[in-house]
């Protein structure tokens, strides 16, 4: 059957003006549609009112490239688990729902417009030490020619998952980035190859995530939990180990 | 290392390891009020040895007290900053959908406990600091008698209702704070591995046997004076 819903969306013309939420109707929506087709119909709906279309992020809409971003209903990428807000679905919702949208919130996360936010804050961490340093010249030896036992290399993809949405970060308590960056230093601190600057990647990141202005983890575990990936605390608890490592030693 | 000492890594290394701290002298404490439930003598004994023995008082006490303090500063100290972190709060957040109440509100039965420690502290520590070393008095006796007074000032603390209560909600808010607290800890120096589910599992018997045993002792003495 199809849907009648109130949308209550965050609109924000720009970095520097405030927001607010603005209340709307979308009619006849398909329990098939994706969320992000609901706010298309939306935008659709805006455009032929001469009203300014709502800005939201949007990319492979396959769950793949981690660009959609919003906190639905009190939950990053909304009620479902295990996926990004591109997969869900408005089978989740029933008529006549209120459904509550607003962009992913951290102070290191400020809102472009709307519903976009600025997540550089990853890429800068990413550029602290999430790489590992590979002659390309053409003389570079086979991969396979280290051997890895298994358990490491499982481990080292599940971290690998990590899309950097940024799920992790919006619903913390704390908007800590702890999951994210445990997961960036996880897939390489877990193989040979990331070893060799295992000690600076770990400082240089933590360094930069902290200056970036995100919280402090506590443990709620909340972050586990929403991760479109499924991207373990045990991560957490290795950078942790990590960190300590290079410190100390 | 200057680095590392200011880095959220650390701070959360040091809240970990000074809420182990506390842990552990939390056994130590339950273990010595549980001898009051089978008589006076040992308690009385103990609480005269550890109230007179030097090394306790003046190495062990100040160490427990600045861990207190210490556990306690860092804590609001984090909760600004983790506040701070979020400058636009969210119109809806549904934090029950994947966090427990415990592990959300870690400064709400923080500062109970807090309360709670002044309180036991104007109960307990302060009267036998003034009797023993503002009036001088190291005999642990009350004036013309011959037995320790521990257990006797023990029971007349808990004949008043009112106190009884507030120490059984601050028991119970304490063992909110552990069951999130305990196993925090662990994963906040590094341990998370194959033993971790049996950890949380010891993590939850430990926040729940030993506030309910100081629940028990507080109204044993309530009913029993």
């Amino acid at each position: 059957m199809n849907m009648n819903l109130t949308l209550k969306v965050w609109r924000q013309k720009n970095a520097q003006t405030k927001g607010k939420m603005v209340d709307y109707k979308v009619t006849d929506i398909s329990e098939h549609m994706s969320f992000l087709e609901m706010l298309d119909v939306l935008n659709e709906d805006l455009v032929k009112k001469g009203e300014e279309p709502v800005a939201f992020d949007h990319d492979c809409r396959e769950g793949i490239c981690g660009m959609c971003s919003l906190f639905i209903n009190g939950e990053a990428h909304g009620p479902d688990r295990l996926i990004t807000t591109c997969q869900l679905h408005m089978r989740k919702f029933k008529n006549g729902d209120t459904i509550y949208i607003e962009p992913f919130r951290a102070k290191a996360f400020p809102v472009i417009k709307d519903l976009i936010v600025d997540r550089m804050a990853f890429e800068r961490i990413q550029q602290a030490g999430g790489f590992i340093s590979v002659n390309t010249s053409g003389n570079t030896t086979d991969a396979n020619s280290i051997l890895i036992p298994k358990h490491n290399a499982d481990l080292s993809m599940d971290a690998a998952a990590c899309i950097g949405c940024g799920a992790c970060v919006a619903t913390c308590k704390n908007s800590s980035a702890m999951l994210f960056v445990s997961a960036k230093v996880s897939q390489f601190a877990l193989l040979p190859q990331g070893r060799i600057e295992a000690k600076e990647r770990v400082l240089n990141m933590v360094r930069q995530m902290d200056l970036e202005g995100f919280g402090n983890c506590t443990n709620t575990e909340a972050c586990e939990v929403e991760c479109p990936k499924g991207i373990s605390l045990e991560n957490i608890a290795r950078m942790n180990r990590e960190y300590l490592s290079a410190s100390i030693f | 290392m200057s680095g590392f000492l200011s880095s959220s890594i650390a701070k959360k290394v040091a809240m970990a390891l000074s809420a182990l701290f506390l842990i552990f002298f939390l056994i130590i404490h339950l273990a010595v009020n549980l001898t009051s439930l089978f008589g006076e003598n040992v308690f009385n004994e103990l609480s005269h040895f550890m109230g007179t023995n030097p090394l306790i008082q003046f190495a062990l006490q100040p160490i427990l007290i600045l861990g207190v303090v210490f556990h306690f500063v860092l804590g609001f100290v984090l909760e600004i900053k983790n506040r701070k972190s979020r400058n636009v709060k969210y119109v809806k957040y549904n934090g029950a959908a994947n966090a427990t109440w415990m592990s959300r509100n870690m400064i709400i039965s923080g500062g109970v406990i807090l309360a709670f420690i002044v309180l036991h502290f104007v109960d307990f520590w302060i009267p036998e600091i003034n009797t023993k070393y503002i009036l001088g008095d190291m005999s642990g006796q009350f004036e013309g008698e011959t037995s320790f007074r521990y257990f006797t000032e023990l029971q007349h603390k808990f004949a008043n209702p009112w106190r009884v209560v507030a120490y059984v909600v601050a028991f119970i808010l304490l063992a909110l704070h552990l069951l999130h607290g305990f196993q925090s800890a662990f994963q906040s120096i590094g341990f998370n591995n194959k033993y971790t589910s049996c950890l949380k599992s010891f993590g939850k018997f430990y926040a729940i046997a030993v506030p309910l045993g100081f629940i028990i002792i507080a109204l044993f003495h309530h009913f029993n004076h």
